[in-house]
């Protein structure tokens, strides 16, 4: 117990390591969910393929395999071409492989969340607005968008309890992250179990704590009906 | 890439494929058999033991797999009393931590689904029972769980998935499962691309392969369901 105190910063500063690869990662898991959303609903016919493609693809395969696949595949692609083009050897930053493979995963999900929220937003709101002479642009702004938030938050919240639960598998390229830096303490003062509980408790802090953030950004955001 | 080489070394996929199927499907068997009862009490409110499978379900829920794995293959051995117990044949083996670590992470899920497809069972078809003479065993294990399970189809097949996928972290623990061939693979040859591509390919191939099974059964099964189309 006193060794888990003495590594208690070390530990801590892996525990930021990890929440900002869930962070980032959600944020760029947005934009892959938003641009796969707005291709699947007003696409042409290419850019339906491509997200088709793109969802399936990243639901056939394990976070892991796409991990390792993106860190030392995506590495040597870089360095091939970089070769050619005469540059030097470029290495590839394991955080942000990270946050690259988690946003490019869950914006797959992302992307199913944000299309059903939208085909919720009843049809005559964006015909009351054409109506009201609002330009298409200000309509998704200031009608679509904001109802959009509302019904995609359930779903967004879900995608992110399984994103953070995910991050643990970037420790296994040698990210110092939370998972890694117990893992490495562990070993050292052969307290294994010891430091990894310790994980266990900090992952179900970061749920408990993101689950009550969830409930209460979709208690503010929801319709005040008189039940309420 | 070269796929010359993987087809020279299709030995050890196929090895993989086999391990990879093998840890899945027992660990979804075992999940299973904890998660049935489990999630009978739990949708029954069975007192004292409920709080305890809710613990249970909510710490195997909410953390990575990765690292349950990681404490039950490191953690166990930090203690001598676990080192020199009968156990330590089973928990010395890579191979048993994967399949115990995972066989719980999936009761666990299985649990909360079958205790949500219990508990949305429509109060009419419980009452029809116990209306027709039935005793409250017969009620559950001739209505109510086989009502249940069918409504449990589709959620179930996104677990197996998760299942198959999940077990891909074995390879961390040096099984050589479907992504053990391939890390091997490029570790042994110093290639980068064609051992994951091929562990991605195949990981896909299987779960279409699954996906469809389960679209299949859903069809079977939920037909009474299917009142639209």
């Amino acid at each position: 117990m006193a060794d888990l105190i003495s590594y208690m910063p070390l530990l801590m500063r892996g525990m930021v390591t990890t929440i900002l690869l869930a962070i980032l990662g959600l944020a760029l898991a947005t934009v892959f969910g938003g641009l796969g959303a707005a291709g699947k609903l007003s696409g042409g016919r290419i850019a339906k393929r491509v997200v088709w493609l793109y969802t399936s693809i990243v639901r056939g395969i394990p976070d892991i395999v796409m991990l390792l696949l993106l860190y030392f595949g995506g590495q040597r692609l870089i360095n091939d071409i970089g070769g050619m083009l005469g540059w030097d050897y470029v290495e590839l930053s394991k955080f942000l492989s990270g946050v690259l493979t988690i946003g490019f995963i869950y914006g797959a999900y992302l992307t199913e969340t944000f299309r059903g929220a939208y085909l919720t937003i009843p049809r005559g709101q964006v015909e009351a607005a054409q109506a009201l002479g609002l330009r298409p642009f200000t309509t998704l702004i200031k009608v679509s968008i904001p109802q959009l938030v509302r019904f995609a938050l359930p779903g967004y919240a879900n995608v992110w309890q399984v994103l953070v639960k995910s991050t643990a598998v970037v420790s296994i390229i040698g990210l110092q992250d939370l998972v890694g830096l117990a893992n490495d303490a562990g070993k050292t003062v052969r307290q294994p179990f010891v430091f990894f509980s310790f994980v266990l408790l900090a992952y179900l802090c970061i749920t408990f704590v993101s689950t009550t953030l969830f409930d209460w950004l979709e208690r503010r955001t929801a319709l005040k009906t008189h039940e309420s | 890439m070269n796929p010359d080489l993987v087809l020279q070394n299709w030995q050890l996929f196929a090895s993989g494929v086999w391990m990879t199927l093998q840890l899945t499907f027992l660990s979804l068997l075992i999940g299973f058999l904890i998660a049935l009862p489990f999630g009978i009490m739990r949708a029954r409110r069975v007192k004292y033991i409920s709080p305890l499978i809710n613990g249970y379900v909510y710490l195997f829920r909410g953390t990575p797999l990765l690292v349950q794995l990681y404490l039950i293959y490191y953690g166990f051995s930090q203690f001598e009393a676990v080192r020199e117990s009968i156990l330590w044949p089973i928990l010395r083996e890579a191979w048993w931590c994967a399949l115990i670590t995972f066989a719980l992470n999936s009761g666990a899920y299985a649990t909360e689904i079958i205790r949500g497809a219990i508990s949305t069972t429509p109060k009419g078809e419980t009452e029809a029972a116990t209306a027709l003479g039935m005793s409250p065993f017969q009620v559950t294990s001739l209505v109510l769980v086989p009502s249940a399970l069918r409504r449990a189809l589709p959620q179930y097949g996104n677990e197996v998935v998760f299942m198959l996928h999940g077990s891909a972290v074995a390879s961390i623990i040096t099984i050589q499962d479907i992504l053990g061939a391939g890390r091997t693979l490029n570790a042994k040859f110093y290639v980068a691309y064609e051992g994951f591509i091929t562990a991605a390919l195949l990981y896909m191939a299987i779960t279409f392969c699954l996906v469809g099974i389960f679209r299949q059964l859903e069809k079977r099964f939920l037909k009474h369901l299917d009142l639209k189309r």
